[in-house]
């Protein structure tokens, strides 16, 4: 029950934000789906990913103010309406057939599939000796994941790195 | 004390002044007890990084890059994730060693220099086209 009205909430939320005409109103109302999607992470019973969930918005709100409070967009409104909203509706409606035979095949909503985590729930306390099973699982079963995730922000920052040097040094005399 | 230009408000600097450890020792506390909690490296790496958002927001750019630049966060996020895959190497080893602690110090220590590289980077990228 409590789910359904924070999912409504964040829907409500959503269309506020893309069709409002203020930079900030779109942003403040961004900022509130993604806590309603923490306060959904949390009903849920996943308190790791709400944790993650609430910080990583909280960042992403303050770049984002921080990107937009002196821009200006203008709105732009002429142009091929007419090919847009046809185009718009041919790619939902391809989305809703695919979704629909897809979401078919999927187990009903609350009854996990257990092949492989089982075993991980069964004997995974006593194999790696945590007394956290999210943490027993991300840190010794899963660990080269970690690594790769690890590996994605080393190459983000060498990204920056490139972008924010002026000069390259071959043109340091 | 001495009231600077850069910033905000007098008001806003106590105040970051008093919660600003505060954060930074929630954001240690989540990342040690990884064991017995929710929480983990990379959500206490965030709450580090937030806090050292909270100083900048605050004092303005100059108080923080006195302290800490683009290049040493860089270079912490390196030694971080080479902390991480030392960790690995030698989980891998038949020696058995429980090193979680060390793994999500490492991840963290990674994670909150590495994002608030990207934050001076975006900051000083504004900044500077803004001169132009």
């Amino acid at each position: 029950m409590e789910l359904h009205l924070i999912l409504l909430f964040m829907i409500c939320g959503s269309i506020i934000a893309v069709e409002t005409k203020d930079l900030i109103s779109s942003v403040i109302s961004l900022s509130a789906i993604g806590l309603g999607l923490s306060l959904a992470f949390l009903i849920l019973k996943a308190p790791n990913l709400a944790i993650i969930q609430l910080v990583v918005e909280i960042l992403c709100v303050i770049i984002l103010i921080r990107a937009t409070i002196n821009k200006d967009l203008p709105l732009i409104k002429d142009g091929r309406w007419l090919f847009n909203t046809i185009s718009t509706f041919i790619f939902i409606s391809c989305f809703l057939i695919a979704a629909f035979f897809a979401l078919k095949e999927l187990p009903v909503f609350g009854e996990p599939v257990m092949r492989i985590s089982s075993e991980y729930i069964a004997s995974g306390m006593e194999k790696s000796g945590f007394a956290n099973i999210v943490t027993a699982i991300s840190l010794d079963f899963r660990n080269y994941d970690c690594l790769a995730q690890v590996a994605v922000l080393f190459a983000a920052i060498v990204g920056v790195l490139a972008i924010i040097r002026k000069t390259g040094k071959a043109h340091e005399s | 004390m001495k009231v600077n230009e850069q910033g905000m408000t007098l008001i806003v600097k106590t105040v970051t002044r008093l919660t600003a450890g505060l954060i930074l020792v929630y954001g240690i506390y989540i990342t040690l007890h990884n064991n017995t909690g929710p929480g983990g490296g990379f959500a206490g790496g965030v709450i580090i990084t937030l806090a050292f958002v909270h100083l900048m927001l605050a004092f303005g750019k100059e108080a923080v890059l006195k302290k800490i630049n683009l290049s040493k966060c860089v270079s912490l996020a390196g030694l971080g994730a080479m902390i991480f895959l030392f960790t690995i190497i030698l989980k891998a080893a038949p020696y058995h060693v429980n090193l979680a602690s060390l793994g999500d110090s490492a991840i963290a220590l990674a994670v909150a220099t590495g994002l608030f590289a990207m934050f001076l980077a975006l900051v000083l990228l504004i900044v500077g086209n803004g001169e132009k």
